[in-house]
């Protein structure tokens, strides 16, 4: 295994994510295309840490914190789009103008 | 190295196979018009990443990725979806922007320049599949990065006590 064919797949799956992020409406599924990206994202630590075979285990050690924080991100993100929703009763971005000049 | 001589390792096939599975379920939850689909081959994509992690070794990620991403964050989503009666029906009109070519044009771009600036550095780069266990990965997580550590858990003890705030129902309403 090369490093490279991680590293195309990471940014095929990145740029999957990008396109999900600029192009849905539902909030929801606005989430579930940054959760991709964070996959992406993920793939890349874990096979430069394959890579380098440091002893601090960096690589694992970076991809453990950022499914932690992607957990904490779409507990909040959810709670957000909740809250919009039973104001607003509609989970679409485009409505959200409330803070457009 | 030529694509003869890399098709010949059958790690590489077992790569292929599981990267074609990625990809392909990744498109179905960004195009798909049903909501529910689209949560559901999260499922597969990540699943994929899981395979793609015990290749390379991280056993102890892997797994993680299945419980946390899977078991838990899916679940989520799928809760989500119920609760904001998102379209679930087979044709929900305004899922998507109508404007899909702008968007497809950037995500386009940003692969080719995320591709290009990545693999131009490490040309031939060999990884191994060398396994870090939960062993390895417990020593270190709790001597050298017990500060991140612990940052990390107060982070998602203050996402969990603000996700219960914001979604609570107000009781002065």
């Amino acid at each position: 295994m090369i490093v490279n064919q991680f590293l195309i797949l990471a940014a095929l799956l990145f740029s999957i994510g990008v396109y999900g992020v600029l192009v849905r409406r539902n909030a929801v599924l606005v989430l579930l295309s940054v959760e991709l990206m964070l996959t992406a994202v993920n793939i890349n630590l874990v096979a430069f840490g394959a890579m380098i075979q440091d002893t601090i285990r960096s690589g694992s050690v970076f991809a453990l914190f950022v499914i932690t924080v992607a957990a904490a991100e779409v507990g909040i993100g959810l709670a957000i789009v909740l809250l919009i929703f039973r104001n607003r009763s509609s989970a679409n971005v485009d409505e959200l103008d409330l803070m457009k000049w | 190295m030529s694509f003869g001589e890399w098709i010949a390792e059958p790690e590489n096939i077992v790569f292929l196979v599981i990267a074609g599975a990625m990809v392909g379920a990744s498109l179905v939850v960004v195009l798909s018009r049903n909501v529910v689909h689209a949560a559901l081959m999260l499922v597969v994509a990540l699943g994929g990443s899981a395979a793609l992690f015990l290749l390379l070794g991280a056993e102890f990620v892997a797994w993680t990725v299945v419980l946390v991403y899977i078991g838990a964050v899916v679940v989520l989503f799928l809760f989500g979806i119920m609760i904001t009666r998102a379209p679930t029906g087979r044709d929900p009109a305004d899922l998507d922007h109508t404007r899909r070519w702008p968007a497809a044009l950037i995500a386009l771009a940003v692969f080719a320049t995320i591709a290009t600036a990545t693999t131009m550095a490490f040309e031939d780069t060999e990884v191994t599949g060398d396994v870090v266990g939960a062993e390895a990965l417990g020593d270190v997580l709790f001597s050298r990065y017990v500060i991140p550590f612990e940052v990390v858990s107060f982070v998602l003890l203050a996402a969990l006590i603000g996700g219960i705030v914001l979604a609570r129902k107000d009781p002065d309403r």
